[in-house]
C-alpha cells in the first residue's frame, strides 16, 4: 500500500517545481559547461542570459517591481541547486540578491522604483563592496571616504577590494566613511548606491572617477570576476545615499550588517550545494573504481566517508533552512544565520575534500569535476565573514542571550 | 485551432522501476514526474502556437491518472498549456493500453481538438501505442515518431523517424501525432510560469462526465491479462577474440558472424 508522505514534506508544490526546474537547468546547462568557463576564467554569458529569462534575478524582488516576491527559504533552495552545478553561477546572483535586499529594506520609494524593475529582469546587475586591500573582517576599519561637496554631491575616494561582479555590474552598493572621527566608528559610515556602465573599466561622464582595474586572478571561483574598484573623485548625488540623505547618512554599517545576515544564509546554501555535488561524485566514483578485487564502495573505510559526508550535509541543510525560515517568519535569526554559514561552508569544504580523497589520483586530474570543486569550496570559508568571525559572532550572541 | 496534448505522470527516471508480482502492475511509488517525451509534445504545440503560421486559440493538456497526476498537469501548464483536463476515477484503475486509449479518446471527443499531440512512448509502460489507439477511436489519421512538424497551407508536413531513414508525410487536420525526442529542445518553465500554474483552469472529469462506458475500462474492461512475469534473459558472456589487429583477426570475426548466418 502506498504511504502518504505528504505530512513529512517540507516543501510547497511550487518550491518542489522550482527546485526540479533549477536542478534540471544545472544538470543540462551548468554542469556540462562549467569546465569550459572555469578553464578560460571567462564569464558564462549564455547561462546567465537563460537565467534572466527564467526569472532567477528577481526571485525575492516584490511582484509590484516585476519580481517573483518569493521568500528567503525558496531563494536558498534555488541557490543550493545552482551551487550544486557551479558556485560561480550562484556568485553571479548572490551580490545582486544582497543589493536588492538593501533596496527593498532600506531604499526610498524613488530608489526602489528606479532600480528594482531593471534588477528583477537582470537587465542590470548589482555588486556590493565593503572590503578593502587592508580591511576585510574588521569592517569598521575601512578607509574609503565620502565628503560632501559644495554642489551638494558626495565625492567618493578610496580603494575597494574583492568586489564580486565588480566589472559586469551596473550598480555597486559601497560602504564609505562619511565621518572619519565618529566614535564609535560605525556611526560615521554610509552606504552609497554608485552607478556605472557594465563591463567598462574606465568611468566616463556621470560615472567619472570610478575605475575597475583588471580582475584578480583566483585559485577557483572562476568565471565570475572579482575586482578592485578605485573611487577617485566619483560624484554621487545625495539621493543615491541608501535610504536618502536624511535617513541614510551614518546608517551604512547597520544596513550592510543586516544584509550580511541574509547573505550568510545564501553562502550556507552554497556550501550545501557544493557538498551535495561532491557526495554525488563520490557515490558514483566509489561504485566504479575497483581495488583489491572489489569496488572501493565495498571497503568499509570508504563507506564511512560517504556516511559522514551525507550526515553532515543533511545537518547543514536543515540548519540553513531553519535560519531562512526564521528570517521569513520575521524572527531574529542572526545567531542561526551565523551557525548555518559556519556549519555549511565547513561541511562543503569537508565533503569536497573527502570526495577528492575517494577519487584517488584521478581527483588531482583536471579530467574530473572534483578537481574544480576542490578549488572552489574554500571561498565559502572566507566570503561573507570567515569561520573565525562566525564563531566570534555566535559566541558573543550566545553570551548576550544567556547572561548570568 | 485547438491543440490537445496528452501527458502522463510517470515514475522519475532516477527511480528503479519494478513490477508488483501480486497485482502484476507497475509499482508507481516514489518520485514522479511528467513523462519526458510529453514535454517534447508540449513544446511542439507551443512552437506551432508561437510560430503563427496557423492561429492557435488554445493548448489543452489532458491526462488520465490518480490524484497525484495533478502535478504533471501543473507542470504542463507551466510549460505553456492554457488549461488542463484531469480524467480520474477509481473505475479506470488497471486499464490496459486499449482501455486507456479509449478513455482518453472519450475525453478528447468532448474537447474536439484539431490536433492531438503526444509523446511517442511513456517512460514506464513504454507501449508506444496510445497514439494509434486514440486515433482509431477518433477516426483521425495517426502519425507516429514524428521529429519535425511544419505548417503549410493549413496542413502539416511531418518528418517521421522510420526504421531506415526518414519519411516525409503531409497530413490534413484533424490528426493525432506522436513525437520523438529529436523534435525539439523543451524549454524550462520560468519561475513566473511555475508560480502561475495553479491559477490556470484545471477540469476534473470522472468517467460519467465524458460518456465512458464503465464496462470498457478498468481491470474488468481490459482485454489483456498479464499471466506471468519473467525477467529478460541475462546477457551471455561474449566471445573475445584476443589477437593483434591483423587480417587474420578480421577473418576470424567474419567466420564467427558467418557461422551464425548474421552476414
Ligand atoms: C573570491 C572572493 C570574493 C569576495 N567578494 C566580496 C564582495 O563581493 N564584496 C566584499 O565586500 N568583499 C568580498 N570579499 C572579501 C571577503 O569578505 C573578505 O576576504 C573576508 O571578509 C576576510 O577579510 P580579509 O580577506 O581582509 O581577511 P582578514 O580580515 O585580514 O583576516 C585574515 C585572517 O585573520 C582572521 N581574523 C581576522 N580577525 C580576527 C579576529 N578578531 N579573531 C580571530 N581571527 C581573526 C580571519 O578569520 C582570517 O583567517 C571576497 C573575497 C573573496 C576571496
Ligand atoms: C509490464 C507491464 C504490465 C502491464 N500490466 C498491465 C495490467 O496488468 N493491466 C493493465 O491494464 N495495463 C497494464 N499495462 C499497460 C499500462 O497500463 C500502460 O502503460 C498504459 O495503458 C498506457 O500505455 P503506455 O504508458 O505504455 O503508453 P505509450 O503508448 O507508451 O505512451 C505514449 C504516449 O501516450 C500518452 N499517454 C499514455 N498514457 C496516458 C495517460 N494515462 N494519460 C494521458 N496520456 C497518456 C502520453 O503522451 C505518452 O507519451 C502494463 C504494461 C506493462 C509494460
Amino acid at each position: 500500500m502506498a504511504v502518504d508522505t505528504a505530512a513529512y514534506r517540507e516543501m510547497t508544490d511550487e518550491q518542489e517545481a522550482i527546485v526540479e526546474m533549477v536542478r534540471q537547468f544545472a544538470d543540462e546547462q551548468i554542469i556540462p559547461n562549467a569546465e569550459h568557463y572555469d578553464h578560460e576564467d571567462s564569464f558564462p554569458e549564455p547561462i546567465v542570459e537563460q537565467m534572466k529569462e527564467l526569472g532567477l534575478f528577481g526571485v525575492t524582488i516584490p511582484e509590484e517591481y516585476g519580481g517573483m516576491g518569493l521568500d528567503l527559504t525558496t531563494y536558498a533552495m534555488i541557490v543550493e541547486e545552482l551551487s550544486r552545478g557551479w558556485i560561480s553561477i550562484s556568485g553571479v546572483v548572490n551580490t545582486h540578491f544582497i543589493g536588492s535586499y538593501l533596496l527593498m529594506k532600506f531604499g526610498t520609494d524613488e530608489q526602489k522604483e528606479y532600480f528594482l524593475p531593471k534588477m528583477a529582469t537582470g537587465e542590470i546587475r548589482a555588486a556590493f563592496s565593503l572590503s578593502e586591500p587592508e580591511v576585510g573582517s574588521d569592517v569598521q576599519g575601512i578607509k574609503a571616504t565620502a565628503k560632501k561637496g559644495e554642489d551638494g554631491n558626495w565625492e567618493l575616494n578610496g580603494q575597494k577590494m574583492w568586489v564580486t561582479n565588480g566589472l559586469g555590474s551596473s550598480v555597486v552598493f559601497v560602504l564609505m566613511k562619511n565621518d572619519t572621527k565618529a566614535d564609535p566608528p560605525y556611526k560615521g559610515m554610509t552606504c552609497f548606491i554608485t552607478e556605472k556602465e557594465a563591463w567598462k573599466e574606465t568611468g566616463e561622464g556621470d560615472f567619472k572617477g570610478l575605475n575597475v582595474p583588471p580582475k584578480i586572478k583566483k585559485m577557483g571561483y572562476k568565471g565570475v570576476e572579482s575586482t578592485e574598484l578605485v573611487y577617485d573623485g566619483y560624484k554621487c548625488p545625495p539621493e543615491r545615499i541608501l535610504g536618502g540623505e536624511e535617513a541614510g547618512l551614518g546608517q551604512g554599517f547597520v544596513q550592510m550588517m543586516d544584509a550580511l545576515e541574509v547573505g550568510r544564509v545564501n553562502v550556507a546554501a552554497r556550501g550545501v550545494g557544493i557538498g551535495q555535488r561532491a557526495l554525488e561524485l563520490a557515490l558514483r566514483y566509489s561504485q566504479e573504481r575497483k581495488t583489491f578485487g572489489k569496488t572501493i564502495s565495498n571497503h568499509q573505510a570508504i563507506q564511512f566517508k560517504l556516511a559522514d559526508m551525507a550526515t553532515q550535509l543533511e545537518a547543514a541543510r536543515l540548519v540553513t533552512r531553519k535560519a531562512a525560515r526564521m528570517k521569513d517568519a520575521g524572527e531574529r535569526s542572526d545567531l542561526e544565520a551565523g551557525m548555518a554559514k559556519l556549519l555549511a561552508s565547513e561541511c562543503g569544504k569537508y565533503c569536497v575534500e573527502e570526495s577528492f580523497r575517494i577519487h584517488g589520483g584521478y581527483g588531482y586530474s583536471k579530467e574530473y569535476e572534483i578537481e574544480r570543486l576542490y578549488r572552489d569550496a574554500p571561498l565559502l570559508l572566507i566570503g561573507e565573514g570567515t569561520s573565525e568571525i562566525q564563531r566570534m559572532v555566535i559566541g558573543k550572541k550566545l553570551l548576550q542571550r544567556h547572561k548570568i | 485551432m485547438k491543440i490537445c496534448v496528452l501527458v502522463k505522470e510517470v515514475p522519475d527516471a532516477a527511480v528503479q522501476k519494478r513490477i508488483d508480482p501480486s497485482t502484476m502492475r507497475l509499482d508507481r511509488g516514489g518520485e514522479k514526474n511528467l513523462n519526458p517525451f510529453d514535454t517534447h509534445a508540449l513544446e511542439a504545440a507551443m512552437q506551432i502556437k508561437e510560430g503563427g503560421a496557423i492561429p492557435v486559440e488554445e493548448v489543452v493538456a489532458v491526462t488520465m491518472g490518480p490524484s497525484s497526476a495533478v502535478r504533471a498537469l501543473h507542470k504542463a501548464v507551466a510549460l505553456g498549456a492554457d488549461r488542463s483536463v484531469h480524467l480520474s476515477d477509481d473505475a479506470l484503475a488497471g486499464s490496459d493500453v486499449c482501455a486507456t486509449g479509449y478513455a482518453l479518446a472519450k475525453v478528447l471527443e468532448s474537447e474536439s481538438p484539431d490536433l492531438v499531440l503526444l509523446g511517442q512512448q511513456s517512460d514506464d509502460g513504454e507501449c508506444y501505442t496510445i497514439g494509434a489507439v486514440v486515433a482509431d477511436h477518433l477516426k483521425m489519421p495517426s502519425l507516429t515518431q514524428v521529429i519535425q512538424i511544419d505548417v503549410t497551407d493549413g496542413k502539416l508536413r511531418c518528418e517521421r523517424q522510420a526504421e531506415y531513414g526518414y519519411d516525409t508525410v503531409e497530413v490534413e487536420l484533424p490528426a493525432v501525432i506522436s513525437v520523438g525526442d529529436a523534435i525539439n529542445e523543451p524549454r524550462y518553465p520560468s519561475l513566473k510560469a511555475i508560480m502561475g500554474a495553479k491559477k490556470k483552469p484545471l477540469d476534473a472529469k470522472a468517467t460519467g462526465d465524458v460518456g465512458i462506458e464503465a464496462g470498457s475500462v478498468g481491470e474488468g474492461g481490459s482485454k489483456t491479462k498479464v499471466l506471468g512475469l519473467n525477467p529478460p534473459p541475462a546477457k551471455e558472456a561474449g566471445e573475445i577474440i584476443e589477437d593483434e589487429d591483423t587480417n587474420e583477426t578480421v577473418e576470424k570475426i567474419v567466420a564467427w558472424l558467418d557461422e551464425r548466418k548474421l552476414i
